[in-house]
């Protein structure tokens, strides 16, 4: 067992690894942060996306050791400093971009990496963005309006188009 | 998953050092690799990580045209071999999704040379040379049917060299659950002809569709290929698509490929 | 029963945004996968990777012991416990029972699917517990995998149980008295169309795979289980009394958050029963939680028929009777509700919206070795509607008719209400001209013509389809499921405790796995009292804290568990106006209560409803005999009938002649739900139904080969829906025609999308192929894969 360190959410954070420790269960079962979840084998589904220093990553692929020293950012960090639920979060809850709430951390940390990317994102580009990431609630409406209006466009208005 | 000793050597030097010990697997990016191993369908004593060698990562032009390094993410050659070479930096931009993209590597994926890959068809259609630590293959001798090349054990793909074509472009029909490809096609034209290398289509792994490179060489339009046809024979069949569809799926990619690279 | 038609912010028809999302959006769910238990210990369960064998002889010797393993069980130590049920009795057309062979914990004897558990392995680390099964020495002699249902009715050698001979679990008939008259209008009939389908199998695909964690505790000799279920209390019940034979007293089931379920999570499962018995053996915890593969291994598949309907109509369309023989696959196992799917679900349902006069249902269920079918979202009506719809589409093309007016010709009228169908149901209101005309206005069918044109520019075909769906949901009528076979009643039950500060927790049989009751349940018991949502909680999941429940599946918890949820809150009502007779000293008849208060009609005097909670708990001066302290209220619920939501779909596909790949451009859906409670969550509710219809018709295809071999067992092959595959879909529920037998006048929407949406889909893509010139395909099953329609339009 091998001890390895992350800055997490801005914190320093250990726990003990095997070389086959992933990512998703370091933090899920190491550090105890399970809003990061599992939703299949195969690198498919995106439920466990975090962010390894600044990119978005399935941790469920990518082993512990290998990214020891970085920095992550998963969705236990997504909140502001008071608590109160970010832009995307909010924009989450305010277009019912979620129902059983399992794949959306993934869905929230790969539009955090969206619009760092690409700030006003097309419907297209968002669609296309959320490729990796698998929900079988929402039928993915609300999400890409959720999407769109995070980035502070009129959702409802290009929904209708 | 079976365990093993995780090493993350920071030169090609040490990687190769690594390498060298007894069941040792390379790990470059590992996003097809890691559910491998979650099946236990792959059990190395050793992994070993190339994703922290910084003389295997970045793009650039060198005197091979357009190098990649074999670490380099695909994420990073879409940003990075746009204004160079379009078409490659396009490919890479559909491979799987952005945070597969963010640790998939090009060494990785030529290494590894999945029937259904993306990249395989543009070192084949660029008569790209893969460089590894040990020495330089073309790629006409480097692909050696699916999921074989010309690798030795213990090899590493340090870079990937693509000679720049003058118009080219990557056109991919999507499995629809894997995104992988179904069948995609990659044209590229030189002033020496042009080449057109097919990925997902065949049982043999990716392969350069030769009649259509005479047919465009000598007319660069999606034309000069209506008279042509795709034999089904050693096409894939599967749940997806039978082999008589993915035959035609070659020549309509072709075609459009060809639209869009004129 | 919406007060205005503005916009609202609370209360009853408002779309008030979630509470529930503020813990999935910071990470602080708990699903059972995230709870972890001082001292677990962890499971993994040994599959059959064989379809069919004989289970000769099961060696653990070597595994148990290898480090880390504290218990291997097989079969075997199951097979004192009792089977996992059936819950529904059909009979066959002679009255004969159905075949009902036993469903063990573990497999016994003999494995019957790929996935067939046959050993839990119990170590102190998962991958010891993987280390210690991969150890394990079967002796299983391969057996011939019966797959495909034909041959399996056909060859009478191949037995996925011994004592079935020819594998088919019953033969149905509905309604069997109806059948010759129906074979005499179709002998007369001017005109008859005939259609071959296949209904593809599903995975449900929850994103949260199954996880069971059981917790013996020796000292008190009480069972726990946190599992992920759709219904708590059904599996306690399956557990307790009918495989494992304890007290349900001594067992509590929690299901806590759940990341979604869509019938794959109603049912028990063995895995919770071994985990259950694993706990006591070690007097620890024990988790389980299934990996994707597993997930596409054993949880219950849905759908898959074979179905040869025929409609009889007149040369101008009208329809005079339709037949179906369709054979439903159980799988290896009866799962709970897998008897009731293909027949009361489905064949009830056979007269969709239309007059047709005359139908007859036939169904042969027949066993396979594969993973057991069971309900899955829409649950036999998503199978009756794609029939009917298609063959409609086909009628209308025979006899050049247009498509949306052979519908209006045949669809009941709303003077025909409350209308007995001729496959046993009473339809009690609808307006489907309503609902055709909106969804004609809102999809732009005008315009088609025009899109159309645009496509063709770009090289495409266009193509429209259309479906206009009836269901029957609010799965409940005790009285009516239980003429139609079900063992069980299907009511539900709440209980409203007031707390003395008058703050509300309301204890609901309902279990929310995505569908918002947390937000939802409180607006109406809030609206109902007067009183802000924020002071009252929903409280569901727990066998402990609730009084009873048959949980959420069916579009019923809003229509059954609110409406007992209303029941109660009457009730709550009722008591607080003896509470306020008494403080106000007034008579009990003379008390109003309106807008949070209790008055004295008449008068000025009156008492919040803070004053009467208190007073329920500080009852200081109370005529003890006639009034009782404290304000808590349970009420059980059993509707007098389903309720029957409608609607009208249309899709817009364009369709890539050169790789036969299909396009959703547009899908608009005009529902009647009745009342609606939370107009966001409706659309919701449409939107994931609407898309995973969408993966059924174009997209999603379970696949056995010939030796029972999954090939479609993980998200490489299984082609799961994304963001790109469908479009912005237009919803609306404004035409509304409420629900006549109960409190809101509510019907259920959660299953609509999935129900109404496959047949539009196919619809169009066959009408783009017509449109485009290829006139010769009449038919394409699902999933219309783009080679499929490549290879249709070369034929």
């Amino acid at each position: 067992m091998t001890k390895v360190t992350m800055t997490v959410n801005g914190k320093s954070m250990s726990a003990m690894t095997e070389g086959r420790t992933l990512l998703s269960a370091y933090l899920r079962e190491g550090l105890g942060l399970t809003g990061t979840h599992i939703g299949c084998d195969t690198s498919q589904c995106g439920a466990c996306v975090v962010h390894v220093n600044g990119l978005a990553v399935k941790s469920c692929s990518v082993f512990a050791q290998d990214v020891a020293g970085a920095s992550v950012k998963t969705i236990e960090g997504m909140a502001n400093a008071d608590g109160s639920l970010g832009v995307i979060q909010q924009a989450f809850q305010d277009h019912h971009g979620l129902q059983c709430g399992f794949c959306t951390p993934g869905m929230v940390m790969t539009t955090a990496a969206l619009l760092a990317e690409n700030p006003r994102p097309s419907e297209t580009e968002v669609r296309h963005y959320l490729e990796g990431n698998i929900c079988r609630c929402t039928g993915y409406h609300n999400i890409v309006k959720a999407v769109l209006a995070a980035s502070g466009q009129d959702a409802n208005a290009i929904a209708a188009e | 998953m079976y365990d093993f000793e995780l090493v993350k050597p920071g030169t090609i030097g040490d990687a190769v050092a690594a390498m060298a010990r007894g069941d040792a697997q390379a790990l470059s990016g590992g996003q097809t690799l890691l559910p491998t191993m979650k099946q236990r369908l792959a059990s190395p004593a050793v992994l070993v990580s190339l994703t922290g060698i910084a003389e295997m990562q970045g793009v650039c032009i060198g005197d091979g045209g357009l190098h990649i390094g074999g670490a380099t993410p695909h994420a990073v050659v879409a940003r990075e071999a746009a204004r160079h070479y379009p078409a490659l930096a396009a490919l890479a931009s559909g491979i799987g999704d952005p945070a597969v993209r963010n640790r998939g590597t090009i060494g990785g994926s030529v290494a590894n040379n999945d029937p259904a890959a993306c990249y395989p068809s543009a070192v084949l259609a660029s008569g790209a040379v893969v460089v590894t630590n040990l020495r330089r293959i073309a790629a006409d001798d480097y692909f050696k049917g699916m999921f074989t090349t010309a690798l030795k054990d213990g090899e590493i793909i340090t870079e990937v060299q693509f000679p720049i074509p003058a118009r080219a472009a990557y056109v991919k029909f999507d499995q629809p659950a894997s995104r992988f490809a179904l069948t995609a096609v990659f044209v590229a034209k030189y002033a020496t002809g042009v080449r057109v290398a097919v990925t997902g289509a065949s049982n043999g792994g990716v392969f350069r569709w030769s009649e259509a490179e005479a047919a465009l060489s000598a007319n660069f339009s999606a034309t000069a290929i209506a008279g042509l046809t795709v034999n089904p024979a050693g096409m894939i069949a599967d749940l997806h698509g039978t082999a008589a569809y993915r035959a035609n799926l070659v020549k309509v990619l072709t075609g459009r490929a060809v639209t869009a690279a004129a | 029963m919406p007060k205005d038609t503005g916009p609202k912010d609370h209360g009853i028809g408002a779309s008030v945004t979630r509470r529930e999302d503020i813990r999935f959006l910071t990470g602080k769910g708990r699903y059972t996968a995230d709870i972890n238990l001082r001292g677990q210990s962890y499971a993994y369960f040994l599959r059959s990777d064989v379809a069919h064998g004989v289970i000769n002889a099961i060696d653990t010797s070597a595994a148990t012991a290898m480090p880390g393993v504290l218990a291997i069980m097989t079969g075997a130590d199951f097979a004192a416990m009792g089977g996992n049920p059936a819950g529904w009795l059909i009979q066959s057309r002679g009255g004969e029972a159905m075949k009902e062979p036993k469903r063990p914990v573990l497999a016994h004897g003999k494995v019957r699917h790929v996935g067939d558990a046959y050993a839990i392995v119990v170590a102190e680390t998962l991958e010891q517990a993987k280390d210690a099964a991969a150890a394990i020495e079967a002796d299983i002699t391969e057996l011939p995998a019966i797959v495909d249902m034909a041959a399996a009715v056909a060859n009478k050698d191949h037995r996925v149980h011994d004592e079935i001979g020819d594998n088919v679990c019953f033969d149905w008939g509905w309604i069997e008295d109806n059948r010759a008259a129906v074979d005499a209008a179709f002998k007369s009939a001017p005109h008859v169309t005939t259609l071959e389908l296949v209904n593809n199998r599903l995975v449900p695909n929850a994103m949260e795979p199954r996880a069971s964690i059981a917790d013996y505790d020796a000292g008190t000799q009480d069972y726990k289980l946190y599992t992920t279920s759709q219904n708590p209390h059904l599996s306690r019940l399956l557990i307790a009394a009918f495989v494992m034979g304890i007290p349900e007293n001594k067992l509590t089931v929690i299901a806590p958050d759940v990341g979604g379920g869509f019938g794959s999570k109603i049912y028990h499962y063995g895995e919770e029963a071994a985990v259950l018995a694993a706990s006591k053996a070690l007097n620890r915890p024990v988790k389980w939680v299934a990996e994707r593969t597993e997930s596409f291994l054993s949880d219950a598949h849905g759908r898959d028929h074979v179905t040869k309907i025929q409609l009889a109509l007149t040369k101008d369309g009208t329809f005079l009777a339709l037949r179906t023989e369709t054979l439903a696959n159980v799988g290896a196992y009866l799962s709970n509700f897998s008897t009731a799917t293909p027949t009361f679900l489905h064949g009830t349902l056979m007269s969709g919206p239309y007059k047709t006069p005359l139908v007859y249902v036939n169904v042969k269920a027949v066993f396979t070795n594969t993973a057991p079918v069971d309900a899955y979202r829409g649950a036999g009506r998503p199978e009756a509607t794609y029939s009917i719809e298609r063959i409609v589409d086909m009628a209308a093309d025979e006899l050049g008719l247009d498509p949306l007016e052979i519908r209006r010709k045949n669809l009941l009228t709303p003077d025909q209400f409350p209308y007995q169908s001729p496959v046993g149901l009473m339809y009690d209101i609808g307006n489907y001209q309503a609902t055709l005309d909106k969804m004609v206005q809102l999809g732009d069918v005008a315009g088609f013509d025009a899109r159309a044109a645009e496509s063709k520019a770009k090289g495409k075909l266009r193509g429209i389809g259309y479906s206009t769906w009836i269901e029957a949901c609010g799965i409940a009528p005790s009285n009516l499921v239980g003429v139609l076979g079900a063992r069980v009643g299907l009511f539900d039950a709440a209980t409203v405790r007031v707390n003395a500060t008058g703050s509300i927790s309301v204890m609901t049989g309902a279990h929310s796995h995505g569908q918002g009751h947390e937000t939802v349940f409180a607006q109406i018991v809030a609206d109902r009292l007067g009183i802000p949502e924020g002071s009252v909680d929903i409280v569901h999941g727990d066998t402990s804290k609730i009084p009873f429940g048959m949980g959420s599946y069916g579009s019923r918890s809003l229509s059954v568990a609110g409406s007992a949820m209303i029941k109660a809150v009457d009730k709550i009502i009722a008591k607080g106006k003896k509470i306020a007779a008494h403080m106000l000293e007034a008579a009990e008849g003379d008390i109003v209560f309106e807008g949070g208060k209790f008055s004295v009609t008449g008068t000025d005097k009156a008492k919040t409803f803070g004053e009467i909670a208190f007073s329920a708990y500080v009852p200081h001066n109370y005529p003890l005999e006639t009034l009782e302290p404290g304000l808590e209220e349970t009420a059980f619920y059993d509707p007098a009938n389903f309720t029957y939501p409608a609607g009208a779909y249309a899709c817009e596909v364009e369709v890539d002649p050169g790789t036969g790949r299909v396009e959703v451009m547009s899908f608009t859906c005009a529902d009647d739900f009745g009342n609606v409670m939370n107009p966001m969550i409706v659309d919701g509710q449409v939107h994931g139904g609407v898309g995973q219809g969408i993966g059924q018709a174009l997209l999603e295809n379970t696949s056995y080969d010939e030796n029972g071999q999954l090939l479609s067992g993980s998200y490489m092959d299984y082609a799961m829906p994304r963001a790109q595959d469908v479009p912005f879909y237009t919803v609306d529920h404004s035409c509304i025609t409420p629900c006549t037998h109960n409190p809101l006048g509510v019907k259920g929407c959660g299953e609509a999308g999935a129900i109404g949406s496959p047949p539009a889909v196919v619809n169009a893509v066959i009408n783009a192929l017509h449109r485009g010139g290829y006139d010769h395909v009449k038919h394409i099953d699902m999933p219309v894969s783009p080679s499929r329609v490549w290879s249709a339009m070369q034929a």
